[in-house]
C-alpha cells in the first residue's frame, strides 16, 4: 500500500461514506481536499484500475432490486464434496458459495426472482444430491457500520 | 417497494458504477435519454426510499489489508437480539449483520455478523469485543472461517443487463 499518497487515503477514506446526488459530486469533496475534480478523477480512475477500489456508484438495496435471497447451508460428506459443489454450483441461482470450516461445510446464496423458487431451488439440490438443505432467510438486517481505513 | 419500468431502467444502467467523469449523472442521463434533472430527481426519490443506501465507492478490502474474515455466528437472547444486534452491526469491522432462524439441533445460532481484519489475530480480537458487547445474553458462539470459494457471481438485477 506504499504506492498510496494522502490524498489517495483521503479518497478512500471518505468515499466509502458516499456523496450526494448532485449534478456535480466531486466539486465539494474537491474543495475540501484543495484538490481539482480532475486529480479526484485521475486518481479514482488508478485506484480502480489498481485494484484498490471494485467501483464507484450507487449501492442498491438487494430486495429492491426485486427476487429473493437465502443463505443456505449443507453438511457434504468429504469424499463427495467436489461432486456436490458441481450439482450445487450449476444451478444459475446459486449467486456465490464458500467451503467453510464447520460441520456444515458448504455455505450458498440463492438469488431467485421469487420467494417460491428459494424453496424450489432448495427440493431441487435436496433430490440431486440427497442432502439436507439448511435454509437461513434473513430476518431482520442491521445498518453496517463497516469501512476499511486506508 | 415500488420501482416503475424507467427506474429499473436507471438501476440496470448504474448497478456497475457511474462512469468516473465530473457531471456522471449528466452521462448517465444521456445514454438513457432522459433529462439530467429527471434522472436526479428520480435517484433522489429512490435514496430517499432506501433503495439507493448510498453512492459511494466499493473498496477492495483484500488489496488494503483485510485479508483475514470469519463468519461469527451467535445464540442470542431473542427478547435482546434486534437491540444487540444494531449495537454489533455499526462496529466498522462488521460487514454484514443479520438475524436468522435458528436450526436446532444442529444450529443454535441467531445473530451472523460477517468480522474482517488485516490478520486472524485481529479477527479474533474483534470476535472478543463482539462477545463482550454481547455479555450474558449469548448463550453459545461460533466462528466459521471461510476455507475456499467455491462459486462467486455478483448480485444483479433480474432481468438486467450486468
Amino acid at each position: 500500500m506504499s504506492d498510496l499518497d494522502a490524498i489517495d487515503r483521503a479518497l478512500l477514506n471518505r468515499l466509502q461514506d458516499g456523496l450526494p446526488v448532485t449534478p456535480q459530486p466531486f466539486a465539494p469533496l474537491a474543495a475540501e481536499l484543495g484538490v481539482t475534480v480532475e486529480d479526484i478523477l485521475a486518481r479514482l480512475s488508478r485506484l480502480k484500475s489498481d485494484g484498490y477500489i471494485t467501483r464507484f456508484g450507487p449501492f442498491y438495496d438487494a430486495a429492491a432490486l426485486g427476487g429473493a435471497f437465502c443463505l443456505c447451508a449443507m453438511e457434504v460428506p468429504e469424499a463427495r464434496f467436489e461432486a456436490v459443489t458441481e450439482q450445487v454450483n450449476a444451478h444459475p441461482e446459486v449467486a456465490h458459495n464458500y467451503e467453510r470450516a464447520h460441520r456444515l461445510n458448504m455455505w450458498f446464496v440463492l438469488a431467485t426472482e421469487t420467494e417460491d423458487a428459494i424453496g424450489a431451488t432448495c427440493a431441487a439440490i435436496e433430490a440431486e444430491t440427497g442432502l439436507a438443505v439448511l435454509a437461513f432467510p434473513k430476518l431482520k438486517e442491521f445498518f453496517i457500520g463497516f469501512r476499511v481505513a486506508a | 417497494m415500488r420501482l416503475d419500468p424507467l427506474d429499473r431502467a436507471i438501476i440496470a444502467e448504474t448497478q456497475g458504477g457511474l462512469p468516473l467523469v465530473a457531471e456522471p449523472y449528466r452521462a448517465v442521463a444521456e445514454a438513457l435519454g432522459l433529462p439530467e434533472t429527471e434522472l436526479l430527481s428520480r435517484m433522489q426519490a429512490m435514496q430517499e426510499r432506501g433503495v439507493i443506501r448510498r453512492v459511494a465507492i466499493a473498496p477492495n478490502h483484500y488489496r488494503l489489508g483485510m485479508t483475514a474474515n470469519g463468519m461469527t455466528v451467535w445464540d442470542v437472547d431473542d427478547a435482546h437480539a434486534e437491540t444487540l444486534g444494531a449495537r454489533v452491526g455499526a462496529f466498522d469491522f462488521v460487514s454484514h449483520c443479520y438475524l436468522r432462524p435458528r436450526a436446532l439441533p444442529l444450529w443454535p445460532y441467531n445473530l451472523f455478523a460477517m468480522v474482517h481484519g488485516h490478520s486472524r489475530a485481529e479477527v479474533d480480537e474483534k470476535r472478543a469485543e463482539i462477545a463482550a458487547l454481547l455479555g450474558d445474553a449469548c448463550r453459545a458462539a461460533d466462528m466459521l472461517l471461510s476455507k475456499r470459494i467455491l462459486k462467486k457471481t455478483g448480485l444483479r438485477l433480474a432481468g438486467g443487463r450486468s
